[in-house]
């Protein structure tokens, strides 16, 4: 399991982020974001790469879960 | 609350969305091509504030404010309303800054890019291709751990300080506010500036566009990026389908002109077309937007996209005060030196502004 704090970075770098992940063949990742845009684009790009995904809010947080 | 706008078929209905307003809003007397350019449209406010003095091109376009409103409005109601900022806000003024002064040499933003090739305008094509190839060399910098830094969540106010503004000089203008002819705020009895949509159309389009754009996430550098950098094809679904409405329309209407000459408000000088957009494209991808998408990440908000915005409209005052800015008789005479400095301050920016990379 990784952990990523991408709060308060901006596009794109919550999914490069996540990317340079699942490019090291990480098959379970946190990721921690604070803002709907990042949220969105870290779940359209977890998906697209056929991670399954559950996501918790917590304050103004968002926990974006996922495994492959 | 579902985000349909975030869907795959909602990014592509904003981007019909945004040609038809552009194109109707030329029809109702905006300037040819140029519907909608938020570079132009910046420069213009930039030129009615008196922040520059060409009498041509002076006028508080609604739009612009529309943008950031119709956003602002668009984001309380989904509850995306978030004030923050403090991601390198100097190093962001300064990229807002040279950014403007690359899409002035070419004279447009990349929406007036496509609007522009969608009229026929082969120019705009040298434009697009710099506007990717700066973008390239942005994503090889965000790939190597380019980073602004982290905002911070701040006070409701804050948020709120840019939107008021920018709609108290929408106030100024409707009340046409001028201590006397010698003062601002200017507005342009010939050219590009004087000509317009009624200030209510123009305003209510906007408006429009600014909350539809803030919930699709409308992105035209995020277009271009997004392919390279992850190969998602998402945002570029909504630029295309901009271009071919648009193109569509023009031609349906007869306003289709195929080629590189008399083209509206526009030069044929291929190198620096291609050159002032790739500074442009650059300067957009280490800031995180073009410039429609930071006027409507102000409008929710942000306040480093704030801070870029204010460094267009200060960059298009100092782009006509010190002669950068082109016109339909070519590029002006310090354009090119100003767009080698420009890119020689993205490249410092891109190349020293890292963290290290996570493994």
């Amino acid at each position: 399991m990784v952990k990523i704090d991408a709060r308060g970075l901006s596009c794109p770098q919550p999914v490069v982020m996540v990317q340079n992940a699942t490019n090291a063949n990480i098959r379970e990742l946190e990721v921690i974001v604070n803002t709907v845009v990042s949220k969105e684009n870290v779940m359209r790009y977890l998906s697209k790469k056929g991670y399954h995904i559950s996501i918790k809010e917590e304050g103004d947080d968002f926990i974006i879960l996922a495994k492959r | 609350m579902k985000n349909i706008f975030a869907s795959k078929w909602g990014i592509v209905i904003s981007g019909i969305f945004i040609a038809i307003v552009a194109i109707a809003l030329q029809i109702n007397g905006n300037p040819p091509n140029m519907g909608i350019c938020v570079a132009c449209f910046e420069r213009d406010i930039a030129g009615a504030l008196g922040l520059h003095r060409v009498s041509t091109v002076q006028y508080v376009r609604p739009e612009i404010i529309g943008f950031i409103l119709g956003a602002f409005l668009a984001a309380l109601v989904a509850r995306e309303f978030k004030p923050r900022g403090g991601s390198s806000p100097v190093v962001r003024f300064f990229l807002g800054v040279f950014s403007m002064i690359g899409a002035l040499v070419f004279l447009g933003c990349p929406w007036r890019a496509f609007l522009r090739l969608a009229g026929g305008d082969f120019n705009a094509i040298l434009g697009l291709c710099g506007l990717a190839v700066g973008i390239f060399v942005g994503v090889i910098c965000l790939k190597n751990g380019y980073s602004l830094g982290r905002s911070n969540t701040m006070k409701g106010i804050s948020g709120l300080v840019f939107p008021f503004t920018m709609g108290g000089i929408f106030v100024l203008s409707i009340l046409k506010l001028s201590a006397s002819s010698e003062h601002a705020l200017f507005f342009s009895a010939t050219g590009p500036g004087s000509m317009h949509a009624n200030l209510w159309l123009s305003f209510g389009a906007g408006i429009a566009v600014g909350a539809i754009a803030q919930r699709s996430r409308f992105c035209t550098m995020g277009a271009f990026r997004d392919a390279m950098l992850v190969k998602d094809f998402h945002l570029m679904s909504g630029v295309l389908a901009l271009l071919m409405t648009a193109t569509i329309l023009n031609i349906a209407l007869g306003k289709f002109n195929l080629g590189f000459e008399n083209q509206p408000i526009a030069h044929s000088n291929h190198f620096w077309n291609f050159a002032g957009m790739v500074l442009a494209g650059f300067a957009f991808t280490l800031a995180g937007g073009c410039p429609g998408r930071q006027l409507f990440l102000a409008g929710e908000g942000d306040g480093d996209a704030a801070v870029f915005v204010i460094g267009m409209i200060v960059g298009a005052g100092l782009a006509h005060n010190f002669a950068t800015a082109s016109s339909s008789a070519g590029v002006g005479a310090f354009g090119p030196l100003a767009v080698v400095v420009g890119l020689i301050f993205c490249g410092v920016v891109g190349i020293f502004m890292r963290e290290k990379m996570s493994k």
